[in-house]
Parts: C-alpha cells; structure tokens; sequence
C-alpha cells in the first residue's frame, strides 16, 4: 500500500517535470530555427535594401527589408507617443489618485480586461474608426491602433510600480505643503525605472503586433513616403513573404523573424536583469 | 484654508481624462463595432448559423468560422490546460530557487515570442513534422473516431495544414498564460494547508491535490478564462497553419478556418460596404467572446485570488 502511494507520488512530480519540457522544448525550438534559419540573410544589405522581386529562376537577388525596418521604428516611435504619455497619466490616477475610490478600481479592472481584446478586434476597430474617414490604410491608423494597445498595458505596470513607492515619501511632501499634484510627479520620479521597464514591455509586444496592422497599415513594397500612406513592416512582410511560393522571399521572412526575435527578447530579457532582486 | 490651486486641479483634470481611456475604449469598441456591421446586424442569427459566404449575392454566414473558432480553441485548452497545470505545479510547489526563476523566465519569454513567429514556425516546422510523425499514428489508433479519421485521400494532403495543427499551436500559445496565473494562484496558498496535510501523513503529490488544487481553483478557473481569451481571437500562428478553407470537416486532419482567419483574409478584398459591415460583425462576435472571457478570468482573479492573498497576509 506505501509502496503504490510512494510510487504515484514519484510519477506525480514526473509528470509535472514533462509538462515543463512540453512547455520549454518549442521555446528552444523556435528560437533555435530563427536564428539558424535566419542569421543566413543577416547582412548590411538586409537592413539599407529594398525587397528583391521574387525569385523565379537562378541567380537570385537577396535584397533586404529595409523599407520594413524603417516602417516598424516609425509606428512603434508614433505608438509610443500616443501610447506612453496618456498610459502613464492614466497609471498615476489609477495609483495616486483613484486607489480606494471606485472609479480608480474600476478603470484597473477595465484595463486589464482591455489587455485581453484580440489585436484583430483592434484592427476592425480602428478601420471603421479611422481607416474609412481618411479613405484608406495609413502610418496614422496603424499608431492609432498600436497606441491604443499600449495604454492598458503602460497604465497596468506604472500603477504597479508607483504602488511600490513608499507612502512615507508621500507623507513627508504632504507634511511640508506641498501641492498633491508635486507630489504625484515626486512618486513618478521615484518609480521611474519600474515606469520605463514596463513602457519597454508595451513597446516590445506591440513590435510583434500583425493582425492589426493587416486592417489599419495595409502594406506597401517602398520606402515610408507620408503619414497618411500605407508602410511596410518587418511582420507583415514574415507573414506575405513566408506564405508566397519563391525560396528568396521564404529566407527573407526568416531574416525578419530573427530581427524580431532578437529586439522582443533583447527588450524582456533586459527588463527582467534590470528588475532582478527588487523583490517583484 | 487651502487656496484652490491651478497646478492641482490641471494635473488631476489630466489623470482623469488619461484614466478614463480604458472606458472610453470599451465604450468605443462596442459601439463602433455595432455601428459598422448596422447593414447585416438585421439579418439576425442566420449571420452565425449560416454557411454561405457569398460576396456577389451578399449573404453572409460564419458558422464554419464560428466552428473553427470553438474547435481550435478547446483543443488548445485540451492540451493547454493540463500542460500549463503542470507547470505551474512544479514552479510553485516541486522547485525552488534558481531552477525555479530561470525555469519562470522562460515560460513567460513563451509569452514574448510575437504570433507571426508561431506561424512561421507552425508553418515551416510543426506542420511538417505533426503530418509525417504523429498524425499517421493517432489516425492509425485511434481513426475509427471520426474525429481523428483519415480525411483526404491520399492521407494528410494538406501536409499537415489543419484544424488540429492551428489548435495544438494554439496550445503552446496559451501556456505562458495559464500558467503564470495558475502558478501565482498556487503560491498564494497558505502554507499551513500544506503542513495540515503533510501532517495527515500525505505524501507531496497527495498534499497537492488535497491542499494546493483544491485551494487555487478559482485561480485556476480564471486562468483558463483568460487562456480562452486568448485563443479565441488568435489570428496570425492561426492563418498561417489552418489551410484556411471555410468548411465544417467531421476530421480534424482537415483545413478549415476562424473568425480572426476570415477577417484577416477578406478585410484587403472587401468589394463594398454589406461585405465590411458583415467582416465588423464578425469582429463584434470575436470581441463579445473575448470581452466575455476576459472579463469573468479578471473577475474571479480579483474576488477570490486576491482577497484570499490579502487574507493570507494579514
């Protein structure tokens, strides 16, 4: 009897053992694919070059994505503008202002029920929102769209580190008359590191956004020419190119995964080295 | 006396209206979505009971889509589930310290890694690999179920492009989340319910099921929520390995496709204005499915999760 119940309980913890290798071996395998696959376009010419046409019969041109490159820096840049500021507002309310009154409450909850809405649900959004008023895909929707994705996620984390300011600090200021509103920014200063780390986190996620880009940035094969034009970006073109027939554009969309692979990672694995042992 | 300042009232002005984003986008998303599919929101339920999609005629129907929708996500949930349990129950209750937060970083860079990748990945690798190594197993087992039957002649035409591949991507996409939230669930639970068992004589396994499970449930419950959440409105790992052809198939072996797939595919051909209010329809059934799901997860998170860590701590 021992002996079974000893034995159940080996198998048990072997079993959450395997569900962990279940978990990490796509990890590994993911990241190992691109950037095995990948590193093979990795050049100067991939980030300053246009797309190649499609490789129809040999030689073939390698081209690059640079048109892409410079499309994605400008719609997180634009992103971030929108997203950042008005997040970060929205986080001192949430923390300084709105802590034990309802309104406060809720609009925490509502963020983080927000953090959850399908980036295609975004995109239809947006679309009807400003895509058909301006008559077609641009830069402008597609920050609109990126923009609104961050605010939940920038007001979410900067709440969370302005809550670990301690409220002696706040008291003190308050104690010597100074106006609440000095005080709030005080507290921002304070947690600005946790405030940053967790801005980088929303610039991160939405780097690899795709679905929403499809309904509000539409694409385009040329360098950025006008906020209310269509640009190429480094997801759309992983998408286009990975699922189209020609073995030039195939090893180009693993070009641009690495890349991508590379910033997303680079950025989470930056923030957690800052943040490690601040007990969060 | 406290002279009104214009420093206070500008900058707490200013926090209000920033707050107020996440009702005004709820609000937004709602009405917008309702207002733009107004030219189809009239034909009712035959919107989603209906499977003719038909640009020319404009009739449009989304029950294979909707089915899509349902199936990959409960096989993702199927195998998710179970998958992210584990994990959370080794994270907070088998391991410790190094192996513990290495082993965390990188489950949660899971969550990081950009769904387009998945796709690529999906595509190019998982779907290969599935359709020549594990399909023609599970067909050869267990194909008198329907559902795992031989669907094309020859076996596997699609090279692995199907319902069944979309929702076991799907599944590893839905882990970083379960478990992250399981686990914290996991970590909430008093100690001395583990000790009240350990001194009943239980063994660990024994005291994780007694004492650990039975207590984060809830926990757990709102993780799945927000994993369905998740799921449901994936589109990219999903358009790149379902083989997007809009049919209910009895194998899951077979192409088929979803909400999210269809509006990511239509939206760029939409020929008039019936067509984008019936792709914005489909958007607003996504956004009740998710809206629903996320809302309930966060509830149950902020009911019982968190009040009983604050109990926990008091």
């Amino acid at each position: 009897m021992n002996r079974r119940r000893a034995l159940f309980n080996k198998l048990w913890i072997a079993g959450t053992v395997a569900a962990v290798g279940l978990a990490v071996v796509p990890l590994v395998a993911i990241i190992a694919d691109v950037a095995i696959k990948g590193a093979a376009v990795i050049n100067f010419d991939f980030f300053t070059k246009l797309p190649p046409p499609p490789c129809v019969v040999a030689p073939c041109r390698q081209g690059g994505l640079g048109d892409a490159v410079q499309g994605t820096l400008i719609l997180v840049v634009l992103a971030s503008l929108i997203g950042i500021p008005i997040g970060v507002l929205s986080g001192v309310y949430v923390s300084e202002y709105g802590a034990n009154n309802p309104y406060g409450v809720s609009m925490r909850f509502l963020g983080d029920v927000l953090a959850g809405i399908p980036s295609i649900v975004t995109g239809a959004l947006v679309y009807a929102l400003v895509v058909v008023p301006l008559r077609g895909y641009s830069v402008t929707a597609g920050s609109v769209a990126l923009g609104s994705m961050m605010i939940p996620i920038v007001s979410n984390t900067s709440a969370e580190a302005l809550k670990g300011v301690p409220n002696s600090i706040r008291e003190a200021s308050h104690a010597l008359g100074i106006r609440k509103w000095r005080v709030a920014l005080q507290s921002v200063a304070v947690a600005k590191r946790g405030i940053a780390t967790g801005s980088l986190l929303a610039i991160a996620r939405i780097t690899g956004e795709t679905a929403v880009l499809l309904l509000t940035v539409g694409t385009s094969t040329l360098w950025f020419s006008g906020f209310g034009k269509p640009v190429a970006t480094l997801t759309f073109y992983i998408y286009y190119f990975a699922t189209s027939p020609y073995s030039n554009w195939k090893a180009l969309a693993w070009g641009a995964a690495l890349v991508l692979i590379a910033v997303v990672m680079g950025i989470n694995a930056l923030v957690r080295i800052v943040t490690r042992g601040k007990g969060t | 006396m406290k002279r009104t300042s214009v420093g206070d009232l500008a900058f707490k002005a200013a926090v209000i209206i920033a707050a107020s984003a996440a009702l005004f986008l709820s609000v937004v998303y709602f009405y917008e979505l309702i207002k733009g599919s107004a030219l189809t929101l009239g034909e009712g339920w035959s919107f989603l009971t209906g499977s003719t999609w038909d640009t020319i005629r404009n009739i449009y129907g989304i029950y294979p889509e909707l089915w899509g929708t349902v199936v990959t996500s409960a096989i993702a949930l199927c195998i998710g589930v179970p998958v992210s349990v584990g994990v959370a129950v080794f994270l907070s209750e088998v391991s410790k310290g190094y192996l513990r937060s290495s082993l965390s970083f990188l489950v949660e860079m899971l969550a990081a890694v950009p769904s387009v990748i998945y796709g690529l990945w999906g595509l190019f690798v998982l779907a290969p690999f599935l359709s020549s190594d594990i399909y023609p197993s599970v067909e050869r087992y267990f194909g008198f179920i329907p559902i795992f039957s031989c669907p094309t002649s020859p076996c596997f035409f699609f090279g692995g492009l199907s319902v069944m591949t979309a929702g076991v991507i799907l599944s590893i996409m839905v882990i970083p989340i379960i478990a992250a939230i399981a686990r914290d669930a996991m970590l909430a639970v008093p100690g001395s319910q583990r000790e009240a068992a350990y001194a009943l004589g239980a063994t660990r396994s024994e005291t994780i099921r007694m004492s650990v499970l039975t207590y984060a449930r809830s926990g757990i419950v709102a993780a799945v929520f927000l994993g369905f959440a998740r799921a449901v409105g994936e589109t990219m790992a999903v358009l790149m390995v379902i083989g997007n052809e809009s049919v209910v198939s009895k194998s899951l072996f077979n192409p088929g496709s979803t909400i999210a797939t269809l509006i990511a595919n239509e939206f760029s051909e939409a020929s008039s204005a019936v067509n984008v209010s019936a792709l914005l329809e489909g958007g607003l059934v996504l956004l009740i499915f998710s809206f629903a799901a996320s809302f309930v997860g966060r509830l149950i998170i902020k009911r019982f999760v968190t009040g009983r860590e604050a109990a926990t701590y008091a």
